[in-house]
Order: structure tokens, then sequence, then C-alpha cells
């Protein structure tokens, strides 16, 4: 057994890591935060230039053919960056489900320039009612001629403000939270009848709500079979828990270099506040939440590209709830540690808090994995 | 034993709700109760109805203007405020400063200052913590020197709260450097138009301004504006700490904070039900409401025991840990009631002004913030770190 990455994945992870350091330091984060488009484009570019942005993808793409492992190295480095560039949506989320359902054709169009980083792809799949529920869709997509009107509203779609192309799923058939049914839908940025709300989040990126009025689509816009979309949107949203995984696990451990360096240089009563034992101990109980996260991230990561089971779906659920739960911990305790100073918009700890926060509200939080593996506790081999 | 309110305590209450009825300003307890910002002409606006009513001052004694209610009427009265949604009184006045003056300060102090604490006239913050004094306030090094009939101060103060409306700050300042950190402390009102002090905003994790730097550069305050005697100031500090400490528990707020998340709850889905009908999000809640219920009897046990007499203990230190916890508990479960929606900050639905329509809806828009906000419950007001220490120290004996 080894748990190591292999000299290659280790190569990818050191260059992520590298170009992070180099470009995105605590004060050109928050320029990039507060632009119009929520990230550095030219960041973005880099990414693809060095084909960060194809490695999921197969070879005659242009891509690394990289699985779980290598997508979670990426965004391992990319968490610890707190960067803001739509890898997760675009890359793996948009990216992972134009490849899974998409056409030759629609992979031709669409795929190839999501693989050198020319296309921005975001994903709709939750709405205003449908909490952290994917099956829960309201959005209607009625047969029209030669084509689709949907309509519907699509909430908290993160990059979907700035994206090109906007993967949606809506209903074809069943009631509101039939698994089945379900299909998606790949809608173009300007689209008739398609309205963005856009916003900043809490966690320094951008997002929208989108609204569909009566938005004509052709049948090529469908991505893969009308009405058979559930378990693909599921399997890729498993995919994407994954690398949400990686994100989280290189922000705990910025996070927690960042609190074990204030208790060195902090002093209080004379001594560093790292002499007390309050503290010691708290920073051990983060330190290894910190390594159950880790654990966990790297199951994630091994089950990520293997074929729907219930066991994929337990692992992927109980990672999601461990993250969950360890960047509330690390963000909390770590606030606590640091006193006011953690709580100020000027020093970086703080912003590593509130996206691990958002993390456990993206896919569904530590509750609703809870929920999940439950579910699944008989199927349990 | 009896739990019951007295006939006059329920006739208190009463008159308290007859009160909040007739006068309470109904936009401002819709801000107070939906968590939306409060800005000074608020806080100013209500502070004259409360002073009108003769029910600023709760902890004066009558002869300065103040109410002198018993420890079970001050209950009430801040159970029914948080009922209401009454914003909390800025304390560093009413609260803080004035017992200070009460006790330890001169006459002519009195005269100047309490009047003006009751008309609203002074806005006062508080100089307390250093950039490296946290925990540790008596290592504070802003010096204070005698010079003739002024002191000139030099140095910094830091999370001064709503110090951009004060006009008055009191100052633990260094008068003596030859003697235990403790023994060298002086108290010092300062005239926050005092030239030479410079107040530079702290935004906080949430975007907020509510603290705030104030920079002591050669401020020449005059000598009378040191309470009691010089070095003697840590005394004087410690008897406003007490009064800082009670009322930290915030068990009305958490009450009303948890009826706030219960709205929220019932009009959230999830699965098509409403979330506050789901297993999982329902026993949350029911768990903090027992706590919450454990706390708010040992709040007015402590209420009792000084009512017969008793001073408040390290009891309070107690309370405080746990009651901060119980409010953050429910500032949790209000951003998870809102799942997705916790990430948009749409700011401008912060506003009572914001008339276009609400994102997901009115109740959803601050929780994320606020609970990010919280966080300081359990650091400020002496952290729960330093809480337990006095518990340790004083009811443990270890």
């Amino acid at each position: 057994m080894d748990f190591r990455l292999n000299e290659e994945q280790q190569m990818l992870q050191d260059t992520v890591a590298r170009l992070v350091r180099g470009e995105y330091s605590f004060e050109k984060r928050l320029e990039y935060s507060e632009t119009e488009l929520g990230f550095s484009a030219d960041f973005w570019k880099q990414l693809s230039e060095l084909g960060l942005t194809a490695v999921p993808f197969a070879e005659e793409l242009g891509g690394f053919g990289g699985s779980g492992v290598e997508v979670q190295s990426v965004m391992t480095e990319l968490g610890r960056g707190l960067c803001l560039e739509p890898y997760l949506q675009s890359v793996v989320l948009g990216g992972g489900l134009l490849d899974h359902a998409g056409s030759d054709s629609q992979k031709e169009q669409w795929l190839s320039g999501v693989a050198t980083g020319e296309l921005k792809v975001a994903v709709g799949l939750q709405e205003p009612q449908s909490f952290y529920n994917l099956n829960d869709v309201a959005t209607r997509a009625e047969k029209s001629g030669e084509g689709y009107v949907l309509n519907g509203r699509k909430a908290v779609v993160i990059g979907g403000h700035c994206a090109d192309l906007l993967i949606v799923s809506a209903r074809t058939a069943g009631d509101t939270r039939d698994a089945d049914g379900l299909s998606l839908f790949a809608v173009d940025r300007n689209a008739e009848g398609l309205e963005r709300r856009t916003y900043p989040t809490i966690d320094g990126s951008r997002g929208c709500d989108l609204f569909l009025n009566n938005v004509k689509v052709g049948t090529d816009a469908l991505l893969g079979e009308e009405g058979k979309a559930g378990p693909i949107i599921e399997y890729q949203a498993g995919r994407a828990i994954a690398a949400l995984c990686g994100e989280a696990v290189g922000a705990m451990e910025e996070a927690i270099r960042l609190t074990l360096d204030y208790l060195k240089t902090r002093k209080q009563f004379g001594v560093p506040i790292g002499k007390f034992q309050v503290l010691q101990h708290r920073m051990v109980d983060m330190s290894s939440e910190l390594e159950q996260a880790r654990s966990m991230a790297i199951l994630a990561a091994s089950v990520a590209d293997n074929e729907q089971s219930d066991e994929r779906r337990r692992t992927l659920a109980a990672a999601k709830n461990v993250i969950g739960r360890a960047g509330q911990f690390i963000s909390e305790q770590g606030i606590q540690s640091h006193g006011g100073i953690g709580m100020t918009w000027e020093y970086n700890f703080a912003h590593y808090a509130k996206r691990l926060i958002m993390i456990n509200h993206q896919l569904g939080d530590d509750d609703h994995h809870l929920e999940q593996f439950a579910g699944l506790l008989r199927a349990a081999v | 034993m009896n739990l019951n309110y007295t006939a006059e305590e329920l006739a208190f209450r009463d008159e308290v709700r007859a009160f909040l009825d007739d006068k309470l300003p109904a936009d401002i307890a819709a801000k107070v109760k939906g968590f939306r910002r409060l800005t000074k002409e608020d806080h100013q606006r209500w502070q004259k109805i409360l002073s009108t009513q003769g029910w600023y001052a709760t902890h004066w004694p009558t002869e300065y203007g103040g109410v002198e209610w018993t420890p079970v009427q001050k209950h009430i009265w801040d159970e029914e405020s948080c009922r209401y949604g009454v914003p909390r009184s800025v304390p560093f006045g009413v609260n803080m400063v004035a017992p200070v003056i009460i006790r330890f300060g001169n006459e002519e102090q009195k005269q100047r200052y309490l009047p003006r604490i009751l008309s609203g006239e002074d806005w006062w913050c508080q100089g307390y913590s250093e950039p490296g004094a946290g925990s540790d306030l008596a290592s504070l090094k802003t010096r204070a020197v005698r010079e003739g009939d002024h002191y000139i101060v030099n140095g910094q103060k830091t999370w001064t709260t709503l110090g951009q409306h004060a006009n008055m700050i009191f100052c633990l300042v260094r008068t003596n450097t030859e003697v235990k950190a403790q023994e060298g402390i002086s108290f010092l009102l300062i005239d926050m138009n005092t030239p030479g002090i410079t107040v530079r905003p702290i935004i906080t994790l949430d975007g907020e301004h509510e603290v705030n730097e104030v920079f002591f550069e050669d401020v020449k305050v005059p000598a009378e504006n040191l309470v009691g005697e010089e070095d003697k100031g840590w005394t004087y500090a410690k008897y406003l700490l007490t009064y800082e400490r009670t009322g930290l528990a915030g068990i009305g707020l958490s009450k009303a904070a948890l009826e706030h998340l219960k709205g929220v709850a019932s009009r959230r889905l999830k699965n098509g039900r409403p979330l506050i009908e789901d297993t999982t999000f329902s026993q949350r809640i029911a768990q903090i409401e027992i706590d919450l219920m454990a706390a708010s009897i040992s709040n007015l046990r402590i209420i009792a025991a000084v009512e017969g007499g008793g001073m408040p203990g390290a009891e309070s230190s107690m309370l405080k840990v746990r009651g901060t916890e119980i409010r953050q508990s429910i500032n949790d479960l209000a951003r998870r009631a809102i799942g997705p929606y916790a990430l948009p900050f749409v700011e401008e639905e912060l506003s009572l002004d914001y008339d276009g329509e609400f994102l997901s809806d009115e109740n959803a828009a601050p929780l994320a913030a606020q609970y990010f906000n919280n966080r300081k419950l359990s650091i400020f007001g002496g952290s729960n770190e330093i809480q337990k220490n006095i518990v340790t120290k004083m009811i443990l004996g270890l």
C-alpha cells in the first residue's frame, strides 16, 4: 500500500503550487475578488497554458487523462491559495458533464474549449426549493418543434455571471423530486430569455441565479438521453465532491499553518500564547481534524472515477461529511485562537474560514451527507 | 421554592409591554428583528424615547436620573426588549463609564458627564484593548505623562466598537512604569476631538465597519479628566468589567434569535416540506432550545441570588461561556437553514430601505454574515478562555 503521489502526480501538484505561490498573494486575491469578473483572467490563462484545465480529459482532446487524484492535486493547491478561478465549475463539473453525457459533436463543439480554458462553463443544478437534493428540479423543458422550451430558475450558479456556456438540469418528465425524467441542456450565455441576477458570494467569489423564461434550445442542446440525466448528475457531482475535498484540504492546511504561526509569535502574559495548554490542545484537535479530512479526501479521490456503486456513494458522502465538519471546526477554533485579529478583513485567516464554511454549503453539507450515508447503511458490505 | 413572578413583577411586565407597544418605532424593531444594520440616528432616536420615559439608565441610582430597578425587573426588561426587537443600548456610556464615574468620580465629573449621557449629547467608546494587550489587558502600553495641569497621551487602542460615532473615549493609560503592571494604570476621560487623535476603521470579515483603531499622538488631556486616583485605574477597570460581563450571556437575545431561526426553518423547504419538520434539523433546533432553557434558568438563579443581596460572582463567567456558545449555535443553524443561499452576499438587501426583490427571502440575506460576525461573542468582553480561567480560580480553586 502506498499513499504517496507518483512522480508525475507530484510534479503536477508542485507546478500548481509554484504558480499559486507566485501569482496569488493575499493582496492580489482581494483585488481579483473585487473585479467584475471576480477572478484573474491572466491566472486562468496561465492555468490553461500549463495544460491544467485539460487535466481530466482524454488525450485526443489535448488532455492528460487524469483521474480523481490528479484533479484533487490541482484543487488542493488552488485551495491553499484561495484561488477564485472557476476550475471546479468549468473543468471538473462542466467538463465532466459534457464528457459524460455529450455526443461526439457536442464534445468537439464545447469540451475542447473547456480543456483549453477558452470556454468557461457554469453548471446550474440547484433551485430555490431544492436545498441540497439535486433531483428536486421544478425547471421544465417542454418539447416544441425541433427542440425544447425551458422555464424555471436555477439557484446559486457559481461562475454563472461570466460563463460562456451554462449547463442546466430541467425536467422533461415526472414530478418535481423524481429521480427519473431529468435532462441536461447546454444553454448559450446569450440565449434569448435567459436572465441573470449576479452577486458576490460571502467567500469572495461571484455567481448568479439564472432565470429561464421561455428559453428556446435545439435538440443539439440536449446532453445525453432525454429524461436520463439523473444518474449522470449524481455521478459527476460525486467527482466534484472529491475535487472540493482537495480544495478544502489545501485551505485547511494553510489555515492551520497560519494559526500555528500566530500561536508561536503572539505574546500575552510575557510568553507566546502557544505556551498555554488550552491553546496547545486546541491546535492538536485542529490538526487531527485535518488528518481525518486528508484521509477522507484521499479516499474520495481514489473512488471518484470508479463505476457508480453504493460503495462509491457511501465513500463520497462520508468524505464530504468529514470535510464539512473539519472545515467548520478549523475555521471556528482558528478564529478563536487568533482572537479579534482572526475576525478582520485585512488578515487572511478569516478568508480561509469563510471559504471553508462555504464549502460545506456546496454539493451538500455534513447533515445532508450524513443522511445519504445513513440511507446506505444496509448497503454496507 | 417558587419560580413565578410576584404580582408586582407581573404588573411591571405589563407596564413594560404597554410602553413598548406604544413607543417602540416599528422600523427600528424591524431592523433589530431582521438583523439589519442600525444607524447612529436609529440608536439616538430610541435613546431619546427611553430617556423621556426615564428608563435609559437602568444601572444608575435615581439621584442621577437612573431607574434603580430590581435585578428581576432588569431581567424582565431585558426579556421583553429582546422579544420586541428593542435595539441594545450602546453600553459604553450608560452601562460602563457611568457606573465608574458614579462610584469613583468626583462631583464635578458626575455633574458634567452623567446628564450628557442621559441626554445622548455624549457618545462614549471604550479604550481598553491594545494591539499588544488583549487577554493580557494589564500589559497595556499607552502612556500618559503628567505635564503641569495636563496629561500628554501617546499610544494606540484597538477594537474600539462604534468609535467612529463617539465624541468621548474612556481610556486605560499607563502613568507609572516603575511598578507592577496593574499598579501603574490610570483611568482617563478623553474628548475625541482633541488634536492628535486619529480613528481608523477595522473592517471585519463580514465587511462591516463596527470596530476601530484609535491612535494618540501627543494628545493633551486636562488633568481634571482623571477618574479617581492616579495609578488606581486597574481597580476601576475591573469594576467596569463586572458590569460589562453581566448581560454578555445574552439569554434574551438567544431567545429572540431562536424564534427567528424557527421562522426561517418554517419557510425553507427540504424535499418539499418545511425544513422545521425535517428530523435532523428539528432535532438540532430542539437541542439548542433545551440548552437555552437550562441556561435561562441558570441566569434566573444568579438574578435571584443578587435580588437576595448577593453579588454576581464567577457564575456569570460560566454563563457568559454557555450563553455565547448557544447564540453561536443558533447562528450556525440559521446559516445552515438557507442551504446554498448562504453563499450569495447581497449587501443592499441588508438595508431596511431596500425595496427591490429579495434574492431568496428577506430573512436569508443577513444570516451567513451574522454567523461570521458573531464569532466575536466568544472573543470579546473577556474571551471565553479568560472566563474559564476566572472559573478555575474563583470557583474551583485550582
